[in-house]
């Protein structure tokens, strides 16, 4: 569904991710681990299109095309989701207003029906149930005075109601106490199905007791230097990153 | 599409009122004297107190300066002997029939999308249609004037209803008091009058929509409401102007009474020629609007949605003179390429229990510069006067300016005033955002801005709102990024 070949991108001249190599397929999920600044999030981002961005090199296929050439809007109307590490906030536009028109204008695009306020309503009252929010943040302005959980939460409502084919989850973990993360973690987990993908990002492993990945990929300074089943999460946690980079280092296959 | 074409063409994409109407035109030479302001009077045929407000307001002129040190607005002088003081289109419409009306003009606001014609006209709402400062038509004026309600060119007024402009005229803008609005009594040339009986609550929307087609001739309206005890009625204003490469004067004069328990809703989206990316051209818009809360638990409240001009230079006021009267001021400002504004308001609290409301939102983006100016003035009468103040500026881009001055009074130990302001910035991270939830960049512009405003937006009524928000949407794109 969604394959990276040999990814290059830079922000302001600095080469951040160098020649990442990564293929998703439906059903799969994938976990994306790594120290500070090895470019986990930049790799979510360039995915997505953020403009700060320069790709250099490399592909980014979405069900076979190159999407390096599209807009964000146009990546995210193919299906494409990226729960942020920070939401921002949106003050003045209810949380409401804003899903709804979201999921009609990718609706529209895809060439399915949109929905009217009283038929979305409906509809995102049970997306709520799926990560145990409540309603009334839905009236609110988008992410305004949302508490850090809130805002993740509503991340993963954003992910239910749109529906994405392949989801990145950007440090979704980071900001929730033990409860919240499972709820989260729940929500994500009745959301994923065989026939979508899933990428989390994520610098704990702990996510990773409630979200069971197929894979889970090490990210090093802007590389994947390491790959494995979930076993491997759980020696990250023990022995941290560093003895990673050292046994490529020994093996003379790190610069 | 990649950004930079998107963001190219919607730069250049053409100011949508910017057509100029080819109509001839009966004007007086450039320039200012006696002489002329004693043919104004004359060609409109004015009783003799018109014409000693005139001479009044001119004499007092001539001894003014124009205003200069305070405002943050740069601009070249005005040379105000190279202006047109009076111009109208040479047909000249009986004002009962729209007949009688030439066809370039109604095509105009049939562009505009005013259509005056009775068929098309907007239900609910009765428009009065000024081209070059002459009323041109006025609609509903009957089913009005069943109402008892008094809706139609001050010209008219004038001359079937001089008692009533007599008494008014100059109430709240008296003819000194200040350059621009002395120079306005000198010179009007229309305008709207409109005047709400008592216990007469106006059956439908009066509206003035202002265009400005000379090039040369200044524009200098006189609009004078007066809401009588238990009336109540809801205005618009709407403005546009074509593209010139030079600047038009605008020195617009707005007055609102009211009296007893009366109630005036006075609503602006002015959209006048903002001036090309270089700044060439556009309206100077340096209007007078000033209300009156004259009568006790009386009301005025101004909501203005600027976008147009080169230079906005204005502030709607209340003089909150009767008991527990009410005023309050809603204002959306934007500001793109070299656009200047230089606006806000004044509440002077006379009167025991008077009430106000400021809520400013400026828009600042390109390299233009957005002023919020405001004054609250607390009378030693005005036991337990309130106001609340707030100020939010947001930025778009890193070369636009945005400014916060207010001015608070207090003389009563009673009163209480409170102001908050805060600033922003539409920032990419935020665009990006919304682009990801599958929004275009305009959308996702649109609804940022609309967010931002929406406390003034919800004052509006709703067709004027959801125009506010598309022209706002209009002037914004290709700005971000």
């Amino acid at each position: 569904m969604l394959e990276i070949k040999n990814l290059h991108a830079n922000v302001e001249g600095t080469e951040i991710l160098k020649g990442i190599n990564l293929t998703v397929n439906a059903g799969e999920i994938h976990a994306i681990m790594g120290p500070n600044g090895s470019g986990k999030s930049t790799l979510a981002k360039v995915i997505a299109g953020h403009p700060a961005y320069e790709v250099t090199e490399g592909e980014v296929l979405f069900e076979g095309q190159n999407i390096l050439e599209l807009d964000p809007e146009e990546r995210a109307r193919l299906g494409l989701f990226l729960a942020f590490q920070y939401p921002v906030e949106v003050p003045g536009v209810s949380n409401s207003t804003f899903l709804r028109q979201a999921y009609n204008t990718i609706q529209e695009a895809q060439g399915k029906e949109d929905l009217d306020p009283l038929e979305f309503d409906d509809y995102v009252h049970e997306k709520l149930k799926l990560v145990d929010m409540d309603p009334e943040l839905l009236k609110r302005s988008v992410n305004a005075g949302f508490s850090g959980g809130e805002k993740k939460r509503n991340e993963i409502l954003q992910m239910a109601v749109l529906n994405p084919k392949m989801s990145i989850l950007d440090e979704t973990d980071s900001g929730l106490d033990i409860d919240a993360l499972r709820e989260v973690a729940n929500g994500i987990n009745k959301i994923a199905d065989e026939n979508k993908g899933v990428i989390v990002v994520t610098h704990y492993q702990r996510l990773l007791n409630y979200i069971i990945p197929d894979f889970v990929h090490v990210m090093v300074k802007g590389r994947i230097l390491k790959s494995g089943d979930k076993e491997l999460a759980l020696e990250l946690e023990e022995r941290g990153y560093d003895w990673i980079d050292e046994e490529l280092q020994v093996n003379g296959e790190a610069k | 599409m990649s950004d930079t074409q998107t963001i190219d063409k919607v730069v250049k994409q053409p100011y949508k009122y910017g057509f100029v109407t080819d109509i001839e035109y009966d004007e007086f030479p450039k320039g200012l004297n006696e002489d002329i302001i004693r043919a104004i009077s004359e060609i409109k045929n004015e009783p003799e107190f018109m014409l000693n407000f005139r001479l009044k307001a001119f004499r007092q002129w001539e001894k003014m300066k124009e205003p200069h040190h305070w405002a943050k607005l740069s601009y070249p002088p005005i040379d105000y002997q190279d202006i047109i003081y009076f111009s109208r289109p040479k047909t000249q419409p009986k004002k009962d029939s729209l007949d009688e009306v030439d066809p370039k003009l109604l095509e105009t606001y049939e562009k505009l999308g005013i259509p005056l014609s009775e068929q098309k006209m907007l239900s609910g709402v009765a428009v009065d249609a000024v081209f070059d400062s002459v009323s041109i038509a006025t609609t509903f004026k009957e089913k009005l004037a069943d109402a008892g309600v008094i809706f139609c060119s001050i010209s008219e007024a004038i001359q079937k209803h001089p008692e009533l402009v007599e008494k008014y005229l100059g109430m709240a803008v008296p003819y000194n008091d200040n350059f621009f609005a002395s120079l306005n009594s000198a010179v009007f040339s229309d305008g709207s009058f409109c005047y709400v009986p008592k216990d007469t609550i106006s059956p439908m929307e009066l509206s003035t929509y202002f265009r400005i087609n000379n090039q040369n001739s200044g524009q200098f309206e006189r609009t004078l409401i007066i809401a009588e005890e238990n009336s109540y009625v809801s205005y618009l204003e709407g403005c546009t102007a074509p593209q010139f490469d030079n600047n038009q004067l605008h020195a617009a004069v707005v007055e609102l009474i009211t009296m007893d328990n009366a109630e005036i809703k006075y609503s602006t989206v002015q959209n006048w020629y903002s001036g090309d990316e270089q700044g060439k051209g556009g309206v100077y818009n340096f209007v007078t609007k000033r209300g009156l809360a004259k009568g006790n638990n009386s009301k005025i409240s101004w909501t203005q949605v600027e976008t147009g001009s080169a230079i906005t230079w204005k502030y709607p006021s209340v003089i909150l003179k009767g008991d527990n009267s009410t005023g309050e001021f809603y204002s959306v400002a934007l500001t793109n390429n070299k656009q200047q504004a230089d606006t806000g308001t004044k509440m002077l609290h006379l009167g025991k229990n008077t009430r106000s409301t400021i809520i400013s939102k400026g828009i600042s983006a390109g390299e233009s510069n957005n002023s919020y100016r405001g004054l609250v003035r607390i009378g030693p009468k005005a036991n337990n006067a309130r106001n609340y103040s707030q100020c939010d500026s947001m930025l778009i881009g890193d070369r636009c300016g945005a400014h916060t001055f207010p001015y608070i009074e207090s003389k009563n130990n009673t009163a209480q005033v409170e102001h908050e302001a805060t600033t922003s910035r539409v920032g990419e991270d935020q665009i990006f955002y919304l682009q990801q939830r599958g929004l275009s960049e305009e959308d996702a512009v649109s609804m940022i801005i609309n967010g931002f405003c929406k406390e003034v937006f919800k004052e509006l009524p709703m067709e004027f709102a959801v125009e506010a928000v598309k022209l706002l949407g209009l002037k914004l794109e290709g700005s971000v990024g």
